[in-house]
Parts: structure tokens; sequence; C-alpha cells
């Protein structure tokens, strides 16, 4: 069967493209990730990429034309097959989202958890890619209580959504299970879980949300001991010499962000209006002030990769943010966010959470102190970070453990290690 | 000669034979221990037999009113003897039926008596056989009198199902202590080969884990037929004698003396527990006797399974069908899909028959469920009428927000048959809807399945 080439969303904000050229032709050969097309998006000119191998056996879409996101722009079939012509007409909101995830089972990528330079952007899977296997009950009872059936994991036959997975309390106690505090990353396979919003979880959305703006913040601080970290790096850097590239402070602020992530999946989320995604990788954003903003580069997997390859690759993303070469599937996708101003001696401050993300730390500047020790006061290195949290997902506790973890693993960075 | 196994099954009852063969269709080597005929009490002793002794029945009954229907028959005469032989073949034949699927599965059959001892062992005479994977205990139960009134079984005037199946000739008269199924179908097949009966229940009502209509009209029934039915009643002294018993019953405020050329005990069953090394390898009971299992089956000794009667009730062959396939599959590292006991059909195959499926009535009431009860008697129902087996009806209980079958409850000829379109709707979450939507073939009993689901909406068709 013939494969449609969507107009994909090359860019997060992107809703139509203008194909600028065609590269391959109908007729020609194409492999999978092979480049079809060029289109300019809003930000830029992009690559269309082939997700099925065959032939491109039609061109829709005249070069110079725009298309909005989600409609056919060709096909890859079998020489000779016959394709529908009233394609191109398709449109809607799940198409477009269908195209980046790479909606036919034969191009999407195996969800293997491996640190990679750059991941595809992450979207959200198309509402009408998954058919909603549940029973006539559960469909009764989930419609009454306006739960989503799309975001219940059925636990029938078949992944049958039955009855006990939609009943009042199942799918609050589901969904209170999943982002409990001290719950672990599950097994890799699957990217993320979404969580359908629970009664209260709504109610403190809506509510917080009219007392401070569509995100209600809320803040926490914490004074952490760097003397460990401090000989820590100056031992690393000693080891690595003078080729190797020094490890920063924020190199290991990172680690260990992307270390407490994992165990506090309750902050590597996502807030999607009527559900929580709660993601099984950790990505990291990094904030980066450019010449008129800020941009936010992303260590992907951060939370397996060493310190050295955080270090190499923050340090290389910084580079060409500032440059203005950042492709888009290197700034978005991050679970959390960190900021820095320690280098312009700022003490603390509250950073301004990236949606929809659902948390980021302000990293202060390193400052040595008089700290009481036992009945002494000794001079130690002191860094005060501050967390902001969006608290239609994260609550005050939930912060507060995960930045407890950070402290740990900041204050003695051989926990790191476990 | 001992020998190595994956899997032991101790008993080659329904539970025990099903387990056996899942087992062996998982490609595990599977023994069962037996010490009497394959098939256990179902086969032998208990469901099977008891059905052809009921068509022996109602075969009577029909001639009896044949004249109706323009069929007279004249000089019939009955023979108990005569059914029962022929009871005694079709068991046969369905345990020899099992020995084939034993055979055919490669599945070693160990006669005698199985012991089970730690270390997952079954030791059968003075062989001890290894089960590599798991003991599965399976032995069923057996029928039991009751002494503390002094009604012990004694197989002459005190007798259980296990006599009555094999009696060559009947008493004139009986009295029947328990009108549960097994008391509910003896009744029937006894009465129909002239027996005075005499049905005693210690409960308020008749089936008494029927809905309480069922055993209304049952009640109804049996009387017309001549059947003395008691229900609260107390044996408050029973007087065994060489060839009569006499029992004195309080019903009420009334008090009645029964006497009958013999009893039949069928208040209950006794699980087979003992004697079979169950404490030797730390397996505990429950309150109630039963094997302790947790919800994969699993007793407190691992790698010790328990199945069927033993395993708590319901006492019914098709559950303990169910477990011994889920068993076998978790023994082999499966995950199959929970057994849900709320989902597992009654019936009694009395006539008329009745078959239940979830709540009774006065449970929703009790657990103060919103419901709606729609029902639909046969005596509206074309088939029903042409066959002139009127009695009874089909009663659905709906939940009034959802329309989630709650429970349903079948009294009538065919009973037995039709509660399946119900277990198949509850065990997929169709709602009376689902139920209504299905079409359903005219001229059927089925049909008034679909017309009490449409009665529970208001919107009954026929009356």
């Amino acid at each position: 069967m013939a494969t449609k080439v969507h107009m994909e969303a090359l860019s997060p904000t992107m809703e139509e493209g203008r194909l600028v050229k065609w590269t391959k032709h109908e007729g020609d050969a194409v492999k999978s990730g092979e480049t079809l097309a060029e289109v300019e998006t809003d930000k830029a000119v992009m690559e269309l990429v082939a997700r099925a191998d065959g032939q491109l056996i039609k061109v829709m879409v005249p070069e110079g034309t725009t298309v909005p996101v989600g409609n056919v722009v060709a096909w890859i079939g079998k020489p000779g097959e016959k394709v529908d012509g009233a394609g191109s007409q398709e449109s809607g909101a799940g198409a477009a989202k269908a195209a980046p995830a790479a909606a036919e089972p034969k191009a999407a990528p195996a969800p293997v958890r491996t640190p990679t330079a750059a991941t595809p952007a992450p979207v959200s899977v198309p509402a009408e890619a998954t058919r909603v296997k549940a029973s006539p009950l559960a469909k009764r009872i989930a419609k009454d209580a306006g739960v989503d059936l799309k975001l219940v994991q059925g636990s029938g036959p078949g992944g049958r959504v039955i009855k006990r997975d939609v009943e009042g309390g199942a799918v609050q106690a589901q969904a209170a299970a999943a982002p409990a505090p001290s719950s672990r990353l599950p097994t890799p396979g699957v990217p993320y879980e979404d969580i359908p919003l629970t009664q209260i979880r709504k109610t403190i959305a809506k509510r917080l949300v009219a007392s401070i703006g569509p995100i209600p913040h809320f803040f926490l601080t914490t004074e952490i001991d760097m003397e460990r970290a401090a000989e820590a790096r100056e031992a690393l850097n000693r080891q690595l010499g003078e080729d190797g590239g020094k490890i920063s402070f924020n190199d290991i602020v990172i680690k260990a962000v992307a270390l407490a992530l994992v165990r506090h999946r309750a902050c590597n989320a996502w807030f999607q209006e009527d559900h929580i995604r709660y993601w099984n990788d950790v990505h990291v954003g990094m904030a980066v002030a450019i010449e008129d903003g800020l941009i936010t580069p992303v260590i992907r997997n951060a939370d397996i990769k060493t310190l050295s390859e955080i270090g190499a690759e923050a340090r290389e993303l910084a580079g060409r943010a500032r440059n203005r070469r950042l492709k888009p599937e290197e700034y978005t996708g991050a679970t959390f966010s960190v900021s820095n101003l320690g280098m312009f001696d700022i003490d603390q401050f509250t950073a301004v959470i990236n949606p929809p993300e659902a948390g980021i730390v302000a990293i202060g500047t390193i400052v040595p102190k008089a700290v009481p020790d036992g009945d002494r006061v000794v001079v130690r290195r002191r860094l005060r970070v501050t967390m902001s949290c969006d608290h239609r997902v994260i609550d005050g506790a939930t912060g507060a453990a995960f930045l407890k973890t950070l402290k740990q693993m900041l204050e003695n960075p051989l926990a790191m290690l476990l | 000669m001992a020998s190595q196994f994956d899997v032991i099954v101790l008993g080659g009852g329904p539970a025990g034979y099903i387990c056996a063969i899942r087992s062996a269709q998982l490609g595990l080597s599977t023994a069962v221990v037996e010490r009497e005929k394959l098939g256990g009490v179902c086969v032998n002793i208990g469901c099977i037999p008891t059905k052809a002794l009921l068509h022996s029945a109602y075969i009577a009954s029909l001639l009896k009113e044949s004249k109706d229907f323009g069929v007279e028959a004249s000089g019939v005469k009955t023979d108990y003897g005569v059914a029962m032989k022929r009871s005694r073949r079709v068991s046969d034949q369905n345990s020899k039926g099992v020995e084939f699927l034993m055979k055919k599965h490669k599945i070693t059959v160990i006669k005698g008596t199985g012991v089970v001892q730690p270390g997952k062992k079954v030791k059968v005479g003075s062989d001890v056989h290894d089960a590599k994977k798991a003991v599965v205990i399976a032995t069923g139960s057996r029928v039991k009198g009751i002494p503390q009134i002094g009604l012990e079984i004694n197989k002459t005037t005190v007798i259980s199902s296990d006599e009555a199946l094999l009696l060559e000739r009947v008493p004139d008269s009986l009295a029947i202590i328990g009108a549960g199924a097994v008391g509910m179908e003896f009744a029937d097949i006894f009465q129909a080969f002239g027996v005075k009966i005499t049905l005693i229940e210690a409960l308020p009502r008749i089936l008494p884990i029927e809905d309480a209509e069922a055993s209304d009209v049952l009640t109804k029934s049996y009387r017309k037929r001549g059947i003395d039915v008691i229900a609260a009643a107390k044996i408050t002294k029973a007087t065994v004698g060489k060839d009569k018993v006499t029992l004195d019953v309080e019903a009420g405020s009334e008090k009645k003396q029964v006497v009958a050329g013999a009893v039949l005990m069928a208040a209950g069953r006794a699980v087979n527990t003992e004697n079979i090394g169950l404490k030797e390898c730390g397996i505990q009971l429950t309150d109630r006797g039963f094997i302790k299992v947790d919800k994969n089956l699993q007793t407190t000794a691992p790698g010790y399974y328990a199945i069927g009667d033993v395993a708590g009730p319901p006492m019914l062959a098709h559950k303990g069908f169910r477990e011994g396939a889920v068993a076998a599959e978790l023994i082999a590292g499966q995950k199959p899909h929970p057994i849900k006991y709320d989902n597992v059909p009654s019936v009694t195959y009395c006539h008329p028959e009745v078959a239940s499926i979830g709540l009774t009535e006065d449970q929703c009431k009790e657990q103060k469920l919103d419901y709606v009860a729609g029902k639909f008697p046969f005596s509206a129902n074309g088939r029903a009428r042409g066959t002139g087996e009127t009695e009874g009806f089909v009663k659905i209980l709906r939940d009034k927000k959802y329309g989630e079958i709650l429970g349903a409850h079948i009294v009538g000829a065919h009973a037995s048959e039709m509660i399946h379109e119900l277990a198949v709707a509850r065990e997929n979450e169709y709602t009376v809807e689902e139920i209504d939507l299905a079409i359903h073939a005219h001229p059927t009993m089925s049909e008034a399945i679909g017309e009490a689901a449409l009665d529970s909406l208001g919107r009954v068709l026929h009356i």
C-alpha cells in the first residue's frame, strides 16, 4: 500500500510550509530518511524527509505552494501503484500532528534509550491514530465522567479499557500513583506516559492560574554546600589535563539535576491542558543568553551521559546557539530546565518556567560564606538554588523532595555514582 | 517406579483434568493422580449422570401431558433402574472420554491416592514423583451428612446423592434435606418416578442463593406437582429406623412429622483436604476449611497450587475448569486474564430450569445500588406457548445510571442454555442496550432476554 507524505511541522510553531523545491521527482527511488523536498517554515528552510522506502509515485503539490501542516504532499509506493488523488484535501489537527510522529509504522524509530545528540522533536501522538478499545460500559462511564479514553491505560484483554479503568476512584488512583515523588523512571521502551488530570489537579490548575497568570509558579530556595563538588571538579579537571575540555559547575549541576529527575519523575513532566505527560527520558534544557534574547538548547538523556559528554555537548550547543545555528530539535523537547546566572554574580534569582515544562532551577553564584560547623565557624563555598514549579503539576512537597535530592547529590557528588 | 514431571495434578476431576490438558498444551510434561475414575464427581456421580436422569424425568412428565398435544400414550411405566443404568453408561462414556483426552495429550495417569510432600513431591503408594515446576491440588469435595441431628449417612435409609444415583428401585417416599441445586434436581427426578417427596430447606426459601422470584416460581411449580415443600424448616428430631426415617420438623409456628422411606442428604459438601499431606508442606486452610489460595491460585507453600472445590466456593465444575486452565497458564509463565468470580453462572437443572449470573435483586437492595429490574414472562413468549413451557421469566437488573447488567435471572425451559448470552454480555461489559441491539431470532425463548432488557429501559414491546 502506498504511503502518504505529509507536510510536517518542521518547527514547533510551524502551521504551514512553502514547498520551495522538490529534490526528488516522480519516479525516483527513495529511501526512508532521504530528503524529498526543501520547505520554508516560519523560521528557516528545512528538509522534508521520506518516512518510507519505495518510489516517489506521485507529487501532489507544485514547487512554490504553501501547504498547511498535515496535508498530503506526495505518495511513496511501489512502481505503478495507483493512489487516491483527493489526498491533498486531507487536513485537520490530527493529521498535522501525525506527520512528525511518523504515523507509518515503518518509519517509527525504535524507542531505544541511548544518548543521542538530537532525537526528533517529541510531539503528541495523534488522537485519531489510536483507535480506542473500550467496553460499552467503560465508554458510558468515561463519557459521563469526562474521562478521555485515549488517555486511559486499559486492563482488559488486549489493553481494552474496562469499567475498573475508568471508575472515579480508579482514574484518580492511577493518576496519583504515577507521579508519586519517590517513583523511579519505569523501564525504558516508551518515551513517556500520559496521565489524565484528576479532578483535584484540574481544580488546582484552574484556581492557581486565576491567581498568577497562565502558569501558577511557586518558588523553593535552598542553599547548597559546594565544597565537595568544587573539590571533585578540581580533581576531575586535573585528571582531564590541559587537552580535555574542562568540566564546569554548570555541567555538574546539569548532571545532578538529571539524576534527581530520574528519582523524582513527578518533576519530569509537561502540563498538557487535560493531562500531565510524565516523561520517561530526561532531557535538560540549558538557558543560554544570546545577543537579543535567550534560547534553551537541550542536553538529551543527560541522566545517562558522562560529565565530559555533558560538558562537551553544552559547550558545543551554547556556541552554536550564540551563532544562531541551532536546529529546532536542538532547542525543543526539554523535560526540565536549568538557568544559570552564576557567572553574573547573582546570588539568587527566580527563573521563569519554559512551558510545557513544569519546572526550572535557577543557579546563583558560588560564594564563600561563614557557616557554623559544630561549635566552630568555617568558610565554605555555598550555592543558592531556586526551583520554580508549575503548581498544576508539582506541589510544594514534591518540589521540596526533588530539591533535597539535588542538594544531596551536589553536597556529596559521589552520590551521583549510585 | 518414580518419575519426574513438570506438573503433577492431584485429582482427575474437572479442575484437575483441564489443568493437565492445558499444561500439556503449553508443553509441560504432566501427570494426573486419581484414586477413582477420571472425571471426578462431575462425570461419575454428579453433573453428568443427574442430567441423564433429569431427562428421563422430563420424558416421563412430558408423556403425562402428551394427550393435550394430540399424542396419547397409554400404559406409560417408569423404571428407575433402567434410567439409572442408562445414566451409568453416559457417565462411563464421559469418563472414557477424559481418559482419551489424557492419552491424546500424553498425560501420565497415575492410579492411586496421592499425598503431597515437601520439595514439590507427590507420593502415590510407595512411589515418590517429583514435580519440577508445580504440584496442583484438585482433590475436590464429597457429600456429607448432618451427624449433629442424627442424620449420619448409612447408605440405606439415610443416603447421599452417591447412593441415589445407583438405586435399582425407588423408595415409596423420600425426604430431601437441602433445597439447593442437588436437592432440587433429585426432587424433580424422583417425583417423576412416582416417589412422594418432602423437600426440607433450613433457609427461608428453596434455592436460597437464587433470586427470590426464582424461588417463588419453583415453590409453586413443585407444590403443583405434589411435592411437599417446607422452607425455613428446623429438624428438631430425627429417628432413623430400619426401613423408614421419622423427622420432627418445625417451620415457623407449624410443627410437622415427616415419615419417609429414606432421607436424601443434600445440604452441603465437605472438601477433601484430609490425609493428603497439606500440613507437612505448610499448606494452610481458611476458616471455612478450604485450601487458602491467593489470586494466582497459589497456596501458602510456594510451588503448590489449589484449584476447584478445595480452593473455595462456588463449588461448580465450570469454575474448576477455568481455575485449571488459569493455573496451568500461570505455571507456564503466562499472564492469563484474571478469573471474574462474580461472573460465574449458576444453573439448577430442575424443571423449570433456573439459571443466573451476577447479583440477585435482594443483593442489589442490600448494596443500596440504584437499579431497575426489567422482567419478561415466558407466558408472553410465542415459542414457550408453542411448547407449553410457559413457566418462568427472564429478569435483568440494570444499573440505572450506566445500564450495566448487575444481575440476570432466568427461570424456564432451557434457562441453562440461555444464560450465556448474559454471561458474554457481562464479561464484555455490554449494557442492556447492546443486548437489545443484538437481533434475537423469532420465535425463540431467547427473545425474552431482549424483552427483559427493553423492559428495564421502559420500552418492553410484547406486554
